[in-house]
């Protein structure tokens, strides 16, 4: 009896880990979208897609370099990238209304899916980890040591990045122009300078999200990211659609709700785990539309 | 004296309306200046064609130097504006507030700013928006401080507050003037308290400029008595 309470023990532990790489991967993109949403109110459809991409730009450029390389050099492009998209896509339409700026998102995922087909061809690839798969023995419970390595890398990505807003004057800009733009602007903030670093920061998130969730599938091809969009939408929704922290955290709840739903109740098994995802999103909705640590809608117009 | 900041015949307009029809004014070197007139009269209208937040037409030099266009290099000219409403960031601290007034300086000098303000350096954690009115009029006012403006724009800073706060924020307006040199370039309602404090004032009406002289003699002036001063 012992013996079998210690087995159901180790399984749920080893449960809930596997849940947080998963939800790691999710929090990333979550964040992505809370910052571009903070900056811009609109939610951004194309985030999974232009993950994607710079996962493709990384299986290539792993070709060539070792990892940690492929790794920083694809942030690099991620960055840029993002940045560039924001400038030649997204400032034109910027007062437009949100529905435009919608659908001008949607243009970029449909358009994004297509041309990393036509780059890369159909053929499923397989993305290199840093990490090994196999297990490690902590406290007579084995972990799978990718699963901690993705935990360990998305939440350093997090770490670094509150950082960031919080301690450098970038960081307080970026954080001050999403807030209020007008106020901003007569401080010396370059707004719309802000808005193209918010994009390449959110396509940074995206690439280490794209990175981590490519491995551990085995293989991956141009349709990598699209449930994994979906359970970033719901981790948002669940953390508050306006909060960093909130995204981080739904993102991490997530991850272990699907993972131990898919686990322990029959009746999800392995391929009900989206719509736990799309149940949460609705739940919540109705429950707490603020989310767990979002706000009413209490936003000043600028 | 020198001549600080000079505006030639300068028009605004939102959209269709025209809000300025051609107004002149001038600041000198350290000294406080009011705009008085009544709503709609043009004068958030002339603080914002100064920091480039309306589109302008006509001739504004600062330092002797044709002024910029947007408010951010407005502001990285040393030209700090409090706008109606304050600008306060509600969201974010004190502290963060402050640091954004110093954005395009290349320290933050908080000891400066305390002196003026002791209170806000225990309070420096508090989120801005749960500061009373009047604290986050002096917020506004402290965080302008921290880009040292060689000039002020503040617009209807006793708006909504008390008289004893209004009394407190003209006498450090006062006291950044006396100690620092800062010039002011104030728009008000409250007339008494603005001629009080200011060397010399304009009276706008309906986008052009009415009257303009020294404060005591526009105290004196009869329009002006009646109109703004009520006696």
């Amino acid at each position: 009896m012992a013996l079998k309470d210690t087995r159901l023990m180790a399984d749920f532990l080893q449960q809930v880990v596997s849940g947080l790489a998963s939800g790691g991967i999710y929090a990333s993109l979550a964040l992505a979208l809370v910052l571009i949403y903070r900056a811009t109110q609109v939610i951004n459809f194309a985030q999974g897609e232009m993950a994607m991409f710079t996962t493709f730009i990384a299986w290539s450029l792993m070709n060539h370099f070792p990892y940690w390389v492929a790794f920083v050099l694809t942030l690099a492009i991620a960055f840029a990238g993002g940045a560039a998209l924001e400038l030649v896509l997204i400032r034109p339409v910027q007062n437009a209304p949100v529905l435009t700026i919608v659908i001008v998102t949607i243009g970029l995922l449909i358009g994004l899916n297509g041309l990393a087909r036509r780059i890369w061809g159909s053929d499923p690839r397989r993305l290199e980890s840093p990490f090994s798969t196999d297990p490690i023995r902590i406290g007579g419970v084995a972990f799978s040591i990718q699963d901690l390595g993705i935990i360990g890398v998305s939440l350093a990505l997090v770490a670094l990045l509150f950082g960031f807003f919080q301690y450098t004057k970038i960081g307080l800009g970026l954080r001050a122009a999403a807030l209020n733009p007008a106020a901003s602007r007569l401080v010396g903030v370059r707004v719309s300078l802000m808005l193209a670093l918010g994009w390449g920061l959110a396509a940074v998130l995206g690439a280490v999200a794209g990175m981590m969730a490519a491995p551990p599938l085995g293989i991956f091809d141009q349709n990598l990211m699209q449930p994994i969009l979906l359970y970033a939408f719901a981790a948002a929704v669940l953390g508050g659609i306006d909060s960093p922290l909130g995204a981080v955290v739904g993102g991490l709840l997530l991850g272990v709700i699907v993972n131990l739903a898919g686990t322990y109740v029959d009746f999800v098994g392995a391929d009900l785990r989206l719509p736990v995802a799309l149940v949460i999103i609705l739940i919540v909705l109705l429950v707490r539309p603020a989310g767990l640590f979002g706000h009413e809608a209490l936003r000043q117009r600028a | 004296m020198t001549l600080l900041l000079e505006l030639k015949d300068v028009g605004a307009s939102y959209g269709a309306v025209q809000a300025l029809h051609g107004v002149s004014l001038r600041v000198e070197e350290s000294e406080i200046v009011a705009v008085l007139g009544a709503n709609g009269a043009g004068k958030t209208t002339t603080l914002r064609a100064i920091s480039g937040t309306v589109k302008r037409s006509g001739e504004i030099h600062f330092g002797g130097r044709r002024i910029g266009r947007t408010p951010e290099t407005v502001a990285r000219g040393g030209i700090a504006h409090v706008p109606e409403g304050r600008g306060t960031f509600a969201e974010l601290s004190v502290r963060d507030n402050l640091r954004l007034g110093a954005y395009t300086r290349p320290n933050e000098d908080f000891q400066r700013v305390y002196e003026y303000f002791p209170w806000l350096e225990q309070r420096s954690a508090q989120t801005a928006g749960t500061l009373s009115g009047g604290e986050q009029q002096m917020l506004a006012l402290a965080r302008a401080l921290m880009l040292r403006p060689r000039l002020l724009l503040l617009d209807e800073p006793s708006l909504g507050l008390a008289p004893l706060v209004v009394r407190e924020l003209f006498r450090i307006v006062r006291s950044l003037n006396e100690e620092e040199g800062v010039a002011v370039l104030v728009v008000e309602q409250n007339a008494l308290i603005a001629l009080e404090t200011a060397r010399r004032a304009y009276v706008l009406e309906a986008g052009r400029v009415a009257v303009e002289g020294e404060s005591q003699e526009l105290k004196k002036h009869e329009s002006v008595r009646k109109s703004y001063l009520g006696y």
